[in-house]
């Protein structure tokens, strides 16, 4: 799948996008992957509540499925407007 | 009817009136809101720098504009948001609302507002002389949407 990058979290992992091979079940599997690649993925992981999640572009939680999903996206709150 | 753009070229926020106010049928009321870049307290802004989620930002607007025209006796709704880099005094962003009365047309623009300030995906960045940081989300536009949840 597509794992998506935005602001901060762009910025601290050091990419905007990235394909990713995983079985992880859930969201918050796939961040678990992920934080034990490297430290600046462990940075960027570290505090979920400070993170927003979308699934297949809908905003999601971590507990949500990936079966079937194509494109994961991490980032902070949004500060539209 | 519902518009929405997303683009990084500025807009006239009184052109955009104009235009919406020209294509409604049936409007009574209509009110429009601008958001414009502003210096911050202490001063020293250079520019707003606006990323956004190519895709899912147009998905989520056409969303918030459809959910304000299920709950409000809306006839039209425009959303433009804009992102790339922005100068101080420039627009950011504008929504207009047209209905048969006022009431929902000044409440479906506070909606949408409100709606799109913390589920829209955007983020913005203010630049300085002295370096460059993220806006962090506020408690209280997180507080603004609750309002909305309880009413049907």
């Amino acid at each position: 799948m597509d794992v998506l990058y935005f602001a901060w979290v762009r910025e601290r992992i050091g990419l905007p996008r990235e394909r990713v091979v995983t079985d992880a079940a859930t969201v918050a599997d796939l961040v678990e992957e992920l934080r034990a690649r490297e430290d600046r993925y462990a940075i960027a992981f570290s505090d979920l509540s400070a993170l927003r999640v979308a699934v297949d572009q809908d905003l999601a939680d971590f507990g949500t499925s990936l079966d079937g999903v194509r494109e994961v996206a991490f980032f902070p709150p949004m500060t539209g407007g | 009817m519902v518009q929405i753009r997303v683009q990084e070229e500025i807009f006239d926020p009184g052109e955009e009136v104009n235009a919406f106010s020209r294509s409604l049928q049936g409007a009574g009321a209509m009110v429009s809101f601008t958001g414009i870049v502003r210096d911050r307290p202490e001063g020293g802004l250079d520019a707003l720098e606006i990323e956004h989620y190519p895709g899912m930002t147009e998905s989520a607007l056409t969303e918030i504009a459809a959910e304000a025209m299920e709950r409000w006796a809306l006839t039209d709704a425009l959303i433009v948001h804009r992102f790339g880099r922005l100068q101080l005094g420039e627009p950011i962003m504008m929504v207009a609302t047209a209905a048969p009365h006022r009431g929902d047309a000044f409440a479906s623009a506070e909606f949408l507002m409100d709606y799109l300030k913390s589920r829209a995906p955007f983020w913005k960045k203010e630049f300085v002389a002295t370096g460059e940081a993220w806006v962090e989300a506020r408690a209280e536009d997180e507080e603004a949407l609750e309002r909305w949840q309880g009413e049907s």
